[in-house]
């Protein structure tokens, strides 16, 4: 493929994957594919209640088992020394922290909450064991609703945590926000339900933990997303062991969507069993394992309005929201409905007067924390729900009050009132080239035309704006965020002039060996046959933060953009020394040093190198060899924005939704390839699209989960979904070196507004102001008949 | 209690003694060391594990090792000698995968796909996928990579 070898043209081609060749042979090694001498299996033991008290566990029949080497339940990890605790790692203040144990001790707080471990010489006979263990469970009422659960009397999942509250939160100033609604023309008033998502990862959770009870050392194979963040908690808080004695490996990974972020009881649970029997250990868990134990995403009762005036400029908004925790404070959940919601609430407007207050609450449920987007999805479908029912009660339509509320161009760096500043954006052009590419004015002609004829079309718009690429430290440091999020690199020249990078992200699917590899060989000119990426082996690079939050490019691909700067810094100091010229008087072109105007007597990075390394030859003060680290801390989040459209027809008679035309544009910045760009917006829309038709986790009223398989859960399948038109505009980040922002989440954060506004749009005759995610036939057909 | 059974995988006999509950996905990657087909579900839904048995598509979670005894099966490993399928080959050009663990089963479908229906439609290539989920790509790329197929293996 054309611009596959040279360096220097390489940034913003769409290279074919590397990764590729391995995973569509099968040769690719993820973590259930390995396997070490004299492996054993672990399952675990999970309540099948959403509320219990253990009495008792009785083991000895499951012990009894041929090929089963022990059952072990938390008195025996207490027994053990092993501190257990699964920590939180985000803190808010007067957030109540209940105690959250590798197992259950004598309560049991939603289903999947885990009781006891076999560990056997094979998966069949592990899992046959499970069922020998007999416990006695005492059934309690359980609460999934989270506004339910603040009730008086509610059943509590934590009594520390009076009416389930684990915190009250607020941000924005709400004295001036009501003082905006009582001068008000209009107020735009909703009641949203946020469903609760599955992430549903291809690849479920597994873990091979290998103790050596000789050196001390674990080494732990694992789905992550963040080895070096695993490595740091397990340290910290649930092994106890020292950080340098852990060794956390991602080998391919398949998919995360947030849900391998976390620490989860049972990587530590499953090295903590090897330690105990001695051998390595594999657990991976089935996929009704994972519907019970992946954190779970979105879960938000929310009350919303904006205050418009007489001319559709909006005054305020005023959002109250009811967030899910689930059973445990998982560990980034507290920041998801706080500082990745309410600081969104802004969208891309010029909003006056902001207020949001958050409850988190417990539940007897499976912990809900990040999923793709994680409260960005949230916050943008609050906004433009309610921007679009503004519209609707001023008798404006929606691509015009948008038009008269965007922060113009001209006005960034823009301060919000919720803490963020914007610091770029050109709102209405995505808006003007997403409204052309759709053909705006004629769609209403021909909605018009087939209502008259009984076909309910719709048309929705989403103006989104993110806050991602995850983030300045210090700042998320002053929020409550007990980790750093800036990212390490380390470009290393090898005396023939190969390279090998190392970065502290760590991609399940996203293409970083190929994209990395284009920043490098475009900084460096070398080709990009030439440089290997290596990422996700706490035991190899240094301390990274992970992929999440659509940070990797603008975190880990700028740290590699500075390490590589730093290479050739040096580099020219060689070069110049060899050349027997100033510095100053050097260029860099296509990986050659010259003096200006003599291109012909030019020392090739590979030739600086080889002398680097050979070290006869340097200049005084240099050291020898060829290799930079950097450790990049972001100056600001990054702010990509866009406008997505859905084009619906909705079925009076069946209330089906049919999706007909989706259409992105987005404004991720500079793009470094753009079919992985493309990609990223396709999956994202995809996972937005299942929120808002199909997906959504159902608890009982005592909390049981009713879709628990994929049977009963609607992870959308190809004919669910119509191909995606994509296009982009480009602002560039001003404050990185790339000018790069994220493009992970924003297919999720757009669209599931977009295509609910479609539904409302197309059921506008019949004076229906909202429909509750997923619009399923059902709701629609009672909302129209209802 | 073990049952003696023989197969051929990807043009090699193998055999082994299996509990007759083994299922062929856990004989494919444990007893024969394959590990290109993969499990991402517990219910026949995801796809994931799609191999062909004699010459058809089929979830190798739904199959019982002793069914598949004296069956020719095919999986991802053997899809190709030495270069790429030209299905392998359309999902690297096209993009048509991104975590890549849906991947094997997904080609495996396909290549079953355009044998029973050589020049199908996006509609008939959408409908013809159900049996395999994907939550990376949107099935966008798997889409342009299936068409990408057709017209090379037409060509």
């Amino acid at each position: 493929m054309a611009g596959e070898s040279n360096g220097a043209g390489v940034f913003g081609s769409s290279i074919r994957r590397r990764e590729d060749p391995e995973l569509i042979t099968g040769h690719a090694k993820y973590t259930d594919d390995l396997q070490l001498p004299g492996t054993v299996y672990c399952t675990i033991l999970r309540s099948p209640y959403a509320h219990a008290k253990i009495n008792s566990i009785d083991s000895s029949e499951a012990e009894a088992l041929d090929g089963v080497i022990g059952v072990y339940t938390a008195a025996d990890i207490e027994e053990s020394g092993t501190p257990g605790a699964i920590p939180v790692g985000w803190l808010l203040p007067d957030m109540k922290i209940p105690d959250h144990t590798m197992l259950a001790k004598d309560t049991a707080r939603h289903v999947g909450d885990g009781v006891a471990i076999v560990v056997a010489e094979d998966q069949y006979t592990a899992h046959d064991a499970l069922e020998l263990i007999w416990v006695d469970y005492e059934a309690l009422d359980g609460i999934a609703d989270p506004k339910k659960a603040t009730a008086d009397g509610a059943p509590l999942v934590h009594d520390m945590a009076p009416n389930n509250i684990a915190f009250d939160w607020e941000i924005g100033d709400k004295e001036k926000t009501d003082a905006a609604f009582a001068g008000a023309a209009h107020v735009a008033s909703l009641d949203i339900v946020n469903n609760r998502l599955i992430p549903n990862a291809m690849e479920p959770r597994a873990a091979l933990a290998d103790y050596n009870s000789i050196t001390g050392e674990l080494t732990l194979y694992m789905t992550t997303q963040n080895p070096h963040i695993h490595r740091l908690l397990m340290s910290l808080a649930s092994l106890g062991l020292p950080e340098h004695k852990i060794r956390v490996i991602a080998p391919e990974v398949g998919g995360g969507f947030g849900s391998k972020i976390h620490h989860y009881p049972d990587e530590a649970i499953t090295a903590w069993a090897s330690m105990q029997v001695g051998r390595p250990v594999k657990w991976t868990a089935t996929r009704t394992e994972t519907y019970i134990t992946d954190a779970h995403g979105r879960d938000h009762v929310t009350h919303a309005e904006m205050a418009v005036d007489a001319d559709g400029k909006f005054l305020g908004l005023r959002v109250d929201t009811y967030a899910a925790m689930g059973a445990y404070l998982s560990t980034f959940a507290p920041a998801v409905p706080t500082y990745l919601y309410g600081t969104l609430m802004s969208g891309e407007y010029d909003l006056p007067a902001i207020h949001c207050h958050v409850y988190g609450v417990f539940t007897h449920t499976t912990p809900v924390d990040a999923y793709r987007g994680a409260g960005r999805p949230e916050a943008t479908f609050v906004v433009e729900r309610i921007v679009d029912e503004a519209a609707r009660v001023s008798g404006i339509d929606p691509a015009e009050i948008r038009r008269r509320n965007f922060v113009s161009p001209d006005n960034f760096p823009y301060p919000t009132q919720v803490a963020l500043e914007y610091d770029s954006g050109n709102y209405e052009g995505a808006l003007d080239k997403a409204l052309a590419a759709i053909g705006y004015d004629d769609f209403r002609r021909d909605q018009a035309a087939a209502r008259s004829d009984g076909k309910y079309l719709g048309i929705g718009l989403s103006t989104y704006i993110e806050a991602c690429g995850l983030a300045p430290s210090a700042v998320v440091g002053s929020l409550g965020a007990q980790a750093g999020q800036w990212e390490s690199a380390v470009v290393r020249v090898h005396a023939t002039g190969k390279v090998t990078v190392y970065s502290g992200c760590s991609g399940h699917g996203q293409g970083h060996e190929t994209t990395f590899a284009q920043i490098v060989a475009s900084a460096l000119g070398v080709p990009y046959e030439d440089i290997d990426v290596i990422e996700g082996d706490s035991g190899v690079m240094p301390h990274g933060w992970g992929t999440y939050g659509s940070r990797s490019a603008a975190t880990g691909g700028s740290a590699i953009a500075s390490a590589a700067e730093k290479v050739v810094d040096k580099a020219r100091t060689i070069a110049a020394h060899l050349l027997e010229a100033a510095e100053e008087d050097l260029e860099f072109e296509d990986g050659n040093f010259f003096v200006k105007g003599s291109p012909d007597q030019a020392q090739s990075l590979p030739d600086v190198a080889l002398q680097a390394y050979l070290a006869h030859n340097l200049p005084k003060g240099i050291e020898p060899a060829l290799e930079a680290t950097s450790f990049y801390d972001p100056a600001n989040f990054v702010f990509p924005f866009g406008t997505h459209i859905a084009i619906v027809e909705v079925c009076a008679s069946t209330g089906h939704v049919e999706l007909q035309r989706y259409l992105a544009v987005d404004d991720v910045g500079n793009v470094i390839n753009p079919m992985i760009v493309d990609g990223q917006v396709h999956g994202g829309i995809a996972q937005g699209v299942g929120q808002s038709l199909f997906e959504t986790a159902v608890y009982d009223e005592g909390a049981n989960l009713l879709s628990g398989t994929m049977l009963d859960y609607a992870v959308p399948k190809a004919h669910f979904l119509p191909s995606f038109e994509t296009d982009r505009t480009v602002t560039p980040c001003p404050h990185n070196p790339l000018g790069v922002k994220g493009v992970g989440e924003a297919g999720t954060i757009a669209s599931p507004a977009a295509v609910v506004n479609a539904v409302v749009d197309a059921l506008a005759p019949f004076g229906i102001a909202h429909i509750d995610m997923p619009v399923t036939s059902e709701k629609v057909w009672n909302a129209i008949n209802g | 209690m073990g049952i003696s059974i023989e197969l051929e995988v990807n043009g090699a006999s193998v055999s082994d003694e299996v509990e007759p509950r083994l299922l062929l996905a856990h004989f494919l990657r444990e007893n024969a060391g394959l590990t290109g087909t993969k499990i991402g579900c517990d219910t026949s839904q995801c796809g994931s594990c799609t191999i062909l048995l004699d010459g058809k598509a089929v979830k190798s979670c739904t199959v019982l090792a002793v069914q598949a005894d004296g069956s020719a099966v095919t999986t991802i490993e053997g899809l190709a000698n030495g270069d790429y399928h030209p299905v392998q080959q359309a999902f690297w050009d096209n993009h048509g995968l991104q975590c890549g663990f849906c991947t094997p089963g997904m080609i495996i479908s396909c290549v079953d796909l355009l044998s029973t229906n050589p020049q199908p439609s996006e509609d008939e290539i959408r409908h013809g996928l159900e049996g395999n989920l994907c939550r990376c790509t949107g099935y966008h790329n798997i889409v342009r990579a299936v068409q990408d197929a057709a017209e090379t293996m037409n060509g």
